[in-house]
């Protein structure tokens, strides 16, 4: 770490420097490149100027020469964390402007991948944050669970983070018996490992120490800088889009939303792991919903999605579909479009505008960890040095989504 | 949900009919058109009002339309938890014009005012902190503009001799490839040449 002499500030014995400091953009805490500078008063923090953009790679700006379909791969890459629950916001989106019904099957197994990636980036989130505050063993723990859900995710898709599985018009195949079951066996033996996770970090006394207190976001202040997600549950605001603005199929669900009560780090980690639990309850229904319609198509097959196999074989006129379709793509009627989705770290946004040709005109990416990173000078102001590594933590940024 | 969205765009055109150039309700949202110089105005009714209550900023971004006199359209997003609506606020402007910020209202406003200056250029009055967010420290131009090539103007790597990491002016081994693949039936402005012949027989039939 550079450091470097700035602003002296005169008290009436001798005079004190304050101290800058980068944290950054190479620190294990930093959760990405990030690149923060501190001005540290003694050890207390005066102000915090993280510079971002060290990974920006400029996607709004890729996917206006790119048709629809060649767009979907690059929500992938925005949260890669948790990378199914991104495409579905641009499904949902080009889907609502073409005003296409999409089959319940593929509803269903949509809901249950979108909430295998919440658990995925919990799992992450939480264990990140502890190690970060000096535990080690939950990271090794939630990482083996997440290496399951990774094989989950390749049994389905074929990759184990970059997904490219929800397609406007549903999801790209069917999944298999065998592999639903194999979920339904790993959400019955899951919740033993969120309880151990829990018995190393919940009732800790560093844990605490480091957590309680910290970082604490009242109701306005959550308002004003525009949270969303855990950050407003755990200030107490009841506050998620799958219950207040549904979407999918998620009214067909029983599940509870957690809600903090002081907003301080300790109770949004306390959220994730009651989150964790609560979509462990959604996947064991949809898998049960599943069964109920064995054998419906997972996809819309009209214009927006290729025709099946068997048919491209047999008709020229579904080879020639499947021609255009992967070659000029598929036409979205004029319009403007926001679509919103609960993405684990928030209300991830689709701003899209359509000219009614193959490609989006303009596309903005709302994410979540934006708004949350933008409001950490205002949170980590008056804290200690070493809470400032707490408080990321629980902020639960990815560099993939905020730098786009 | 647009029961409620109904009656805001009734309060909102029947006190405010002078701001507003147009509004309607689509997709979940209501989608008012203001003129240029009443975003500070609105805005603060939007967030104040009891009515409203529009507590929460969602984004700000732009639209760029080269072709037109006002070349850039803003756009403001807002949620209202408490009434759990939606709504879109848009507002044309010039190249040149200065947009009043809204950071005194939405601290939030912040990032999202430095992002539209970056990609777009639109610079933005009082704005506590006007600094470029995303792209490179000494970047020049604006991304997002339809004029700036998707390929860049610069692109760096290691110097070995030099020891250091060099800027150097974008040299494509490939050529950008832009596929136009618009149909040939559909393609905006496609002309078919028609030989004379073909021209006069369809004279004679028509």
């Amino acid at each position: 770490m550079a450091n470097n002499y700035q602003h002296e500030k005169k008290t009436s014995e001798n005079s004190i420097r304050n101290f800058n400091i980068n944290f950054g953009p190479q620190h294990p805490a930093a959760h990405g490149v990030l690149r923060m500078v501190l001005e540290l008063d003694g050890e207390i923090v005066d102000r915090c100027d993280p510079h971002i953009g060290l990974l920006h790679r400029g996607t709004e700006k890729l996917m206006e020469s790119r048709t629809y379909l060649q767009n979907l791969p690059y929500f992938d890459r925005l949260d890669y964390v948790a990378p199914m629950n991104q495409e579905h916001a641009w499904c949902l989106a080009i889907e609502k402007l073409l005003n296409v019904q999409i089959s319940y099957r593929a509803s269903l197994i949509r809901v249950l991948y979108c909430e295998i990636g919440r658990v995925l980036n919990h799992l992450l989130n939480i264990t990140t944050q502890a190690m970060d505050v000096g535990a080690f063993t939950p990271i090794s723990w939630g990482f083996e669970e997440r290496e399951k859900l990774m094989v989950f995710y390749e049994r389905a898709c074929g990759a184990r983070l970059h997904a490219a599985y929800f397609r406007p018009g549903g999801v790209h195949q069917d999944l298999s018996d065998d592999l639903l079951n194999d979920i339904m066996d790993w959400s019955i033996s899951f919740p033993k490992v969120v309880n151990d996770i829990e018995e190393l970090l919940t009732e800790n006394r560093i844990f605490k120490q480091r957590n309680v207190d910290i970082g604490i976001v009242s109701k306005d202040e959550a308002f004003d800088w525009g949270f969303s997600g855990v950050m407003v549950r755990g200030s107490g605001l009841a506050w998620d889009l799958r219950r207040s603005q549904p979407y999918e199929c998620y009214n067909d669900f029983e599940f509870k939303i957690p809600i903090g009560k002081n907003g301080d780090c300790y109770d949004r980690y306390l959220c994730r792991v009651w989150e964790m639990k609560e979509s462990v309850k959604i996947v064991q229904q949809s898998i049960e919903k599943l069964s109920m319609c064995k054998g419906d198509d997972v996809l819309v097959r009209g214009k927006i999605a290729p025709p099946n196999r068997v048919d491209m074989k047999k008709s020229m006129e579904a080879l020639i579909h499947h021609f255009k379709l992967y070659t000029e793509g598929f036409h979205v009627p004029k319009g403007e479009i926001y679509v919103s989705v609960e993405a684990p770290k928030g209300e991830f946004g689709v701003f899209l505008v359509s000219d009614g040709t193959n490609k989006p005109y303009k596309v903005k990416l709302r994410s979540p960890g934006f708004l949350h990173l933008a409001a950490i000078d205002h949170i980590c102001r008056g804290h200690q040095l070493a809470d400032v590594s707490a408080i990321l933590g629980s902020l639960d940024v990815v560099f993939g989504e905020i730098d786009r | 949900m647009d029961e409620s969205l109904k009656d805001l765009n009734d309060f909102l055109l029947s006190n405010y009919s002078e701001d507003i150039i147009s509004s309607n309700i689509e997709h979940d949202h209501l989608s008012i058109c203001i003129v240029f110089s009443s975003i500070e105005s609105i805005t603060s009714i939007l967030k104040l009002n009891n009515i409203c209550k529009f507590r929460t900023l969602i984004d700000i971004t732009a639209i760029d339309f080269p072709s037109e006199e006002k070349r850039f359209t803003l756009v403001y997003h807002y949620l209202s938890m408490q009434q759990n609506i939606r709504i879109r606020l848009k507002s044309s402007i010039k190249e040149e014009q200065i947009v009043p910020s809204i950071t005194k209202l939405f601290p939030a406003a912040n990032w999202f005012e430095r992002e539209v200056f970056d990609m777009y250029g639109i610079l933005f009055s009082n704005h506590p902190d006007m600094r470029r967010i995303l792209t490179d420290y000494g970047f020049q131009g604006h991304p997002l503009r339809k004029d700036f090539p998707t390929t860049g103007y610069l692109e760096l790597r290691y110097d070995q001799e030099r020891k250091k990491v060099v800027y150097e002016p974008v040299k494509l081994t490939q050529e950008y490839r832009r596929f136009d693949f618009m149909s040939p039936w559909e393609g905006e402005g496609f002309v078919f040449e028609q030989s004379d012949e073909v021209q006069e027989e369809n004279k004679e039939n028509g």
